[in-house]
């Protein structure tokens, strides 16, 4: 229904605006190009009549200020709202896990806007109380697009069924408000909807939990540790300079225990997660960092605690402070959050969060799950039978209702719209439909299937309204199936073997053999005390704060730095891997191409097309929603606009049909054309190898040519390639690096991995290892053969669990692979990879769990990324270098029993403030050299709108 | 002599007064969301309605 909406609204814009030129501006209330008949109201122009409208009821409720605070901040409406859309909401056992609070006068919700994306809507939607009264506080989180809003909700007096009627009965244009206070959670969204902020409901949003009580307790531990640093640090700078002897033992003995008593807090309260993971690290068997900072705080503390007491001195417990503050900041630094971008989804994340089913009310409402599943795949039950076709008779007319996926049953009839997707494997019952699979298999072309047809959850409808009977429930469908493959179920990659951990193993070991040997060797000559003295000293001084600080903070540092190109890092655990990567396997459809515009030719049959027959095929084309006809109209946008079509008809699978000025226009399949007597037999000259699909035109019967619509290949991508494959790969030396880490990794964990000497010297000399993977058929394969170069290995006709397996093929062959995909269809490939890349389009838009997201503008730039991986973990490893050097000074003169307070107070923050020095600078050094370094504008906020203007050739 | 017990008690029941402010303004959820207030300050005129909705939902008043 809303598809059919729309051009009628495209339609009478035609007609009503009166015809004056207009400046190439766009349009005032969403900055989109308004074509050549924008709608003018109050001396603006609009791009449609949802534009204008929002722009007329936002001026009348006083909230004109929207279009003051930033230009064109709008979005464009695309379908208008109904609250039937959203009548399911009103269901309690819906609306249960979507509130947040409720108590029958007043609710709370919180709803994820994807739309958010500047001042001005979070100025508009903070001020949503104008337009309805229902409406209490509203309040933005910007960072996770979301917005809590607070209202009186319209709760239906029966629940369940019964609710549904009385919505289907309310006035369904939601812009002018019902003068009632109340409000119910179909109409509060339909509200967001009609001013372009449709929020997104999905059944993985609604399942997530909101707030992060680690990320809390962190701050608290920071800030309780820096408070007790910053005190301790006045009652310690006195012996710092020697002035102690002035203040005298009073004092003296006052500050230490003072000193004491600040410092518990932080042991026990700020530092318990390092002894925590640190005791369960050692039940495992396994040594991490943590385990050394642990020995190193408790020695530190007890230390301190004996000299207090016994009035020896003031202790360390400056240095133990300032140890854990530092820490826990480079873990806060480290932890960065991209709280818009979700890097592990499941499928539920996919689904829309209800679906549209048909009740058969002659019958009377069937009960769903009765003993549906014993009939399901029988022919008793079929569709097409009399005993279901009562509709046309006119007695029985099927109702439509919004449902919950959740309870969706086998056998239910759905009905589905242009651009909805299939929620479980079904069966097509009316209706030719054209699904479009490009997110589950990669395939770019929509495919067309007949009633009777078994359809696979994970498409997507194009064109009219289908009908379906589902077969199978939602949970064990197709696409369910992908994640149920045993590539999902392992727990991830192995974080502990980060460089620092390999590190510390061995550090560890070293610095309690090193105390060890000290204590022995001075008992055995005879001076115990002194031995244990040494034994403490050397935990003390050896306690790894540097080496604990350089990682986060070069590794922190590089991924701000990414973020601001476009490029977030899931954790810094998989820039180390990136840096290890030596194949790269690319995905075709939607991440080396686009399914954007451009790239539309004509090929004539005899007489090229003139301008007002251009006119006459844009006319017509614009009339259609489908994929191609929408490609086909943007191509011609700007062409002389003669009148809409009459008698515009869309055959799904074959073409469409109209008259403009008296013309007959067939725009179509060949076949649809032959099968109608027109003579196509002039096959249109492939140009240059850019293959595509073809779309048919005939005028008045007789054939004109051909639109070839080719994929477009994303700027870039070819010098990309050559980068990756060989000349512009670093130094040898460089090259070696990964090679050696990799065969470290490999000893140090004690995996059996064969020594693939050889590929390590390949990938020194030839660079990464390039394959193509795509689920299209192989129409494109010279193009990218010329493309990728002659080396890549090209596969077409992948099925995701091709994918799959040749990722694992890889693996099992020593290598170290990323992915780099953007669809349902690499989920399994993305997840098996070492470093998985989802390419979106836009940040914060849908993607497969990956370990990082990639804007599309920068896949050219991966080639780059990798290097910048690579420089980060040298600086890391020069980061320990430094660190051991400190380390190596102290515990000389630790071990021989000689540490002075001073010379340890020292020695500590500096050692740490040069190895953050080193690291963050060294960081930006890096990012500079690669081309990371330079901010992008206007911090980083952007229009959603302005990446189509971008590529638009209009 | 005795002054300086003086400052020392005050300059940590002060430090200590900061830290509870600190451990409210955390608990109180003011560092879950740092973006949007940088936002929010620029629109000068507050919306005016109950402004803390995170915290016990109020009764909504009737705006015009």
């Amino acid at each position: 229904m809303s598809s059919a909406v729309l051009p009628t609204v495209a339609a009478v814009a035609g007609v009503d605006a009166a015809p004056r030129f207009v400046a190439p501006a766009g349009c005032f209330h969403c900055g989109l190009p308004c074509g050549t008949r924008p709608i003018v109201e109050e001396g603006k122009s609009f791009c449609c009549h949802g534009c204008a409208t929002v722009h007329g009821l936002l001026h009348a409720s006083g909230l004109g200020r929207f279009y003051e605070l930033n230009a064109h901040p709008g979005s464009q409406i695309n379908r208008p709202a109904k609250r039937e859309q959203w009548a399911f909401l009103d269901d309690p056992a819906v609306q249960g896990p979507l509130l947040d609070f409720t108590d029958g006068q007043t609710s709370r919700v919180t709803i994820h806007v994807p739309a958010i994306h500047c001042v001005a809507c979070v100025w508009l939607l903070e001020n949503l109380f104008r337009l309805h009264p229902g409406v209490g506080g509203s309040r933005v989180n910007f960072g996770r697009r979301e917005v809590a809003i607070a209202f009186a909700p319209d709760l239906p007096e029966r629940p369940g069924a019964g609710c549904k009627l009385q919505v289907a009965s309310s006035p369904t244009c939601t812009l002018q408000p019902a003068p009632c206070n109340r409000i119910a959670l179909s109409e509060l969204v339909a509200l967001l909807a009609s001013i372009g902020y449709e929020p997104r409901l999905t059944l993985g949003g609604v399942e997530r939990d909101q707030a992060d009580p680690a990320r809390r307790r962190l701050h608290l531990q920071v800030g309780v540790a820096g408070f007790a640093f910053g005190n301790i640090m006045l009652f310690a700078l006195p012996t710092y300079f020697g002035l102690d002897s002035l203040s005298g033992p009073m004092f003296h003995r006052l500050f230490g225990l003072l000193s004491l008593a600040l410092a518990l807090p932080v042991l026990v309260f700020s530092a318990a997660d390092y002894f925590r993971s640190a005791w369960l690290s050692v039940r495992q068997r396994v040594l991490i960092l943590d385990v050394p900072i642990a020995l190193g705080l408790l020695a530190i503390y007890g230390q301190s605690a004996f000299e207090i007491l016994t009035g020896r001195g003031i202790g360390y417990c400056d240095s133990m402070t300032g140890l854990i503050f530092f820490l826990l900041g480079g873990k806060i630094f480290q932890q960065m959050t991209y709280e818009r971008l979700a890097f592990d989804r499941d499928y539920k994340s996919f689904f829309p969060l209800s679906v549209t089913r048909l009740r058969d009310l002659g019958s009377g409402i069937r009960q769903p799950g009765s003993g549906i599943g014993s009939q399901m795949p029988d022919a008793g039950y079929q569709m097409p039978d009399a005993g279901y076709q009562m509709p046309d008779a006119g007695c029985r007319i099927p109702e439509e209702e919004r449902v919950s996926l959740s309870s969706l049953q086998v056998g239910d009839r759905l009905r589905l719209r242009n651009s909805e997707l299939i929620p479980a494997d079904a069966k097509l019952v009316s209706g030719p439909a054209f699904i479009d699979y490009s997110f589950v298999t990669g395939e770019a072309e929509p495919v067309a299937k007949q009633a009777g047809d078994y359809l696979y959850a994970g498409g997507r409808q194009v064109g009219g309204t289908i009908e379906l009977e589902t077969v199978k429930p939602v949970s064990q469908s197709y696409l369910t199936s992908l994640w149920n493959h045993e590539a999902f179920q392992k727990s991830g990659h192995d974080d502990l073997n980060t460089l620092t951990n390999r590190y510390s193993r061995r550090f560890t070991t070293l610095v309690v053999l090193v105390a060890l040997g000290a204590a022995l060797g001075w008992a055995l000559a005879g001076n115990g005390p002194r031995g244990v003295k040494a034994f403490v000293s050397v935990l003390i001084v050896a306690c790894p704060c540097a080496l604990a600080l350089a990682a986060p903070f070069t590794l922190g540092t590089a991924q701000r730095l990414l973020a601001r190109r476009k490029i977030f890092v899931k954790n810094t655990a998989v820039l180390e891997r990136l840096a290890s990567v030596d194949s790269v396997v690319l995905d075709k459809t939607g991440t080396l191409t686009t399914a954007g515009v451009g790239g539309v030719n004509f090929t004539a049959a005899e007489a090229p097309l003139t301008a007002d027959e251009e006119g006459l095929v844009f006319s017509l084309a614009r009339h259609s929603t489908h994929p191609q006809s929408v490609r086909i109209s943007e191509t011609l946008a700007g062409r002389h606009f003669p009148e809409p079509a009459r008698g515009f008809l869309e055959t799904a699978g074959c073409g469409i049909e109209g008259q403009v000025q008296g013309r007959e226009i067939w725009l179509g399949s060949r076949a649809w054309l032959e099968s109608r007597g027109v003579a196509c037999c002039q096959v249109p000259a492939r140009e240059s190898g850019a293959a595509g699909s073809e779309v048919w035109l005939a005028i008045d019967g007789r054939c004109r040519g051909a639109y070839v619509l080719a994929s477009s290949v994303r700027p870039g991508i070819a010098e990309l390639a050559q980068q990756l494959v060989g000349q512009a790969v670093p130094t040898s030396e460089a090259r070696s690096e990964p090679c050696r880490s990799r065969r470290e990794e490999a000893s140090v964990s004690g995996k059996l991995q064969p020594p693939h000497a050889g590929s390590c010297s390949r990938g020194r000399n030839s660079g990464y290892e390039l394959t193509l993977l795509s689920g299209d058929n192989d129409r494109d394969r010279e193009r990218f053969k010329t493309l990728l170069g002659a080396r890549t290995g090209l596969h077409f006709n992948q099925s995701p669990l091709d994918k799959l397996n040749h990722v694992r093929h890889l693996q099992q062959s020593g290598r170290t692979v990323m992915m780099v995909g953007d669809g349902l269809n690499d989920a399994g490939a993305l997840k098996q990879s070492d470093v998985g890349v989802a390419v979106v389009e836009q940040a914060g838009a849908f993607s497969p769990a990956s370990d990082l997201i990639l804007e599309a503008s920068q896949v050219p730039r991966l080639a780059d990324l990798l290097a910048f991986s690579r420089s980060t973990t040298r600086l890391v490893r020069l980061g320990f270098l430094i660190s051991a050097a400190y380390n190596l000074i102290g515990i000389a003169i630790a071990a021989s029993g000689l540490l002075s307070p001073l010379v340890c107070a020292v020695l500590m923050p500096i050692s740490s403030a040069s190895v953050v020095a080193f690291a963050t600078g060294g960081a930006h050094w890096a990012a500079r050299r690669n081309g990371f370094r330079a901010a992008l504008p206007a911090s980083g906020i952007r229009h959603p709108a302005s990446g189509i203007l971008e590529a638009s050739p209009a | 002599m005795s002054v300086i017990l003086l400052l020392i008690a005050a300059s940590l029941s002060m430090a200590l007064l900061f830290l509870g402010c600190f451990v409210w303004s955390v608990r109180s959820g003011q560092y879950e969301d740092t973006s949007t207030p940088a936002l929010r300050m620029l629109t000068d005129d507050a919306p005016a309605v109950p402004d803390r909705i995170s915290e016990s939902p109020k009764p909504i008043t009737n705006q015009q």
